[in-house]
């Protein structure tokens, strides 16, 4: 294993003393591993926390900020934040006006802010739970956990981000963000594996000439295995996926997202590919996203996630964000 | 047994747990995340700590599983916090306030974890999950009872039938947590929460034979 850190142990906290270092309109609270809006909650505004594993930088830490996240808790490398944290942040974003949180459909996740919420409203404190869960690669069934939340998170943090800026009640906000899950497909395919840094070895083995199609963000399998075809084929391959689950017509935000470890010309390249095949199928890619956004460790690979758009919903994505990740418009 | 028992139970389950964190995690990585001997290492490791650091030591076999349950849920995290939190809460709540435990009130415990586990996770024997592990163990723990088993033997079928359990679980296909997304293909791996819980109720066996 190769990596910059100075011991599998201290990765999360150290990265977390950079942030705060990086990013003085943030408020990190390093010990309890909460990352908070610098200035507190704004009264009357809903407030948004979110969750998740570490290891899929800049998801969620770099996320907060105007217009997106009030909150986020990073948890250990691909482990779930526990309650103890989503309470601080929900309690330290509470502007009076309720929270929402954003949960990736991952058991872990699921439960722990289950139970955060439930410290919460012992509170008094209003908390109404959005699971995400975008990525079709996985079968949704009774056989399974169920869809795996992967890139559609963005989208919504972003689109009830802004709705809550607006000044929109939770319910509406809550509103906005299931219809941003229910309109976005994603798939995802590695090249390579991730290193968990306390494991100090790959997650999994992958031939120099296969590709893992469907793969999740903390290294889990999809689909299948199969042989690393060009570029083309793995675009049609993937949005074959989504398009199998719901219509790519009208207008979309996609974004090619890369898995950590692909080079940003690859992921243009990509793009590329996936605008060709949509516009082929009777889309209009009319927003989009290329870049690391919601990562897994170093993996080389990418995602795509498609979101059918609304006037709304586009004008919400246009909407003024300033996070470290995300900023326009203002 | 009194809670000395109940702390070299806890103190045993740490130390296997830690024993095996790369075995546990290496079973992870077969049909998870490849983190759930870590995470339970460290949840383990927080547990001694918050047993040693109370200024008041719990003083009931309750209240040191009630800590033990708490600080599990306050730092694992993943799926694996809230499942066995959950798990030594509900024993320490079922325990209550008693000095001494006998192998009928262990037994109501460990129904009672059962319980809170099937609640949480929604899982039921078969998923391949901790259930598969912690479900048949009690059933033969409380028949062993009633039917007359010497506390001695009783012990020892609680741990023989959670091992066998996790040992079933190598045929099985997931069917709730990551394992999942596998399908078919989580067949032929013995299931790391199984195997942990399992360990656990081995833990609780020997301390519970060397304290009587």
């Amino acid at each position: 294993m190769k990596k910059l850190i100075n011991s599998p142990e201290t990765v999360v906290t150290e990265a977390l003393e950079g942030v705060a270092a990086a990013h003085p309109s943030l408020s990190v609270d390093v010990e309890n591993k909460v990352i908070t809006r610098a200035g507190g909650p704004r009264p009357g505004k809903v407030g948004l926390v979110s969750g998740g594993g570490s290891g899929h930088e800049p998801l969620h830490g770099g996320f907060v900020g105007y217009g997106m996240l009030d909150a986020a808790c990073p948890g250990e490398v691909f482990t779930s934040p526990v309650p103890d944290q989503m309470l601080l942040a929900t309690q330290a974003v509470n502007g009076g006006a309720g929270v929402l949180h954003v949960v990736k459909n991952y058991t872990g996740d699921v439960l722990n802010f289950q139970m955060a919420a439930e410290l919460a409203s012992d509170e008094g404190i209003e908390v109404v739970p959005v699971v995400i869960n975008d990525d079709v690669a996985v079968t949704d069934s009774l056989y399974t956990a169920g869809r795996r939340g992967t890139g559609a998170t963005v989208f919504v943090e972003k689109i009830a981000g802004a709705l809550a800026e607006e000044g929109a009640d939770l319910a509406a906000v809550a509103a906005v963000a299931r219809e941003v899950n229910e309109r976005s497909r994603s798939f995802g395919v590695a090249l390579t594996s991730c290193v968990v840094p306390a494991a100090g070895k790959p997650t999994f083995e992958l031939g120099e000439a296969e590709a893992e199609l469907g793969i999740g963000i903390h290294g889990e399998p999809g689909r299948t295995r199969a042989a690393l075809t060009p570029a083309r084929e793995l675009a049609a391959y993937a949005l074959d996926a989504i398009r199998a689950d719901m219509p790519v017509g009208g207008d979309l935000l996609v974004m090619v997202n890369g898995m950590g470890g692909t080079p940003l010309i690859e992921l243009y390249l990509m793009f590329n590919e996936v605008r060709k095949y949509l516009e082929a199928h009777g889309g209009h890619v009319a927003r989009n996203l290329v870049g690391n956004y919601i990562t897994s460790l170093e993996m080389q690979g990418f995602s795509v996630t498609v979101c059918r758009l609304t006037e709304t919903l586009t004008r919400l994505w246009d909407a003024p964000v300033d996070t470290p990740a995300l900023r326009w418009g203002r | 047994m009194d809670a000395e028992v109940f702390r070299a139970w806890i103190v045993s389950a740490a130390g296997v747990i830690e024993a095996n964190r790369d075995h546990l995690t290496q079973l992870d990585a077969a049909i998870g995340d490849a983190d759930h001997g870590i995470n339970l290492a460290r949840g383990f490791t927080a547990v001694l700590g918050a047993l040693d650091a109370a200024a008041k030591p719990p003083a009931t076999p309750g209240a040191i599983l009630t800590v033990t349950g708490n600080t599990l849920i306050s730092k694992v995290g993943g799926a694996s916090g809230p499942l066995y939190g959950t798990a030594f809460r509900r024993a320490g709540k079922a325990l209550g306030d008693a000095a001494d435990v006998d192998l009928p009130a262990l037994s109501a415990a460990l129904d009672a974890a059962l319980a809170g586990v099937q609640q949480l996770g929604a899982a039921r024997e078969g998923d391949k999950t901790m259930v598969d592990a912690l479900a048949p163990a009690t059933r033969a723990f409380s028949k062993a009872i009633a039917e007359g088993a010497s506390p001695d033997d009783a012990l020892s079928v609680l741990a023989e039938a959670a091992s066998a359990g996790a040992v079933a679980t190598v045929s099985m296909q997931a069917l709730k947590g990551r394992a999942s997304y596998l399908g078919p293909r989580s067949v032929g791996h013995e299931d790391p929460g199984a195997v942990s819980t399992a360990l656990i109720l081995g833990a609780l066996a020997g301390a519970a034979q060397a304290g009587r």
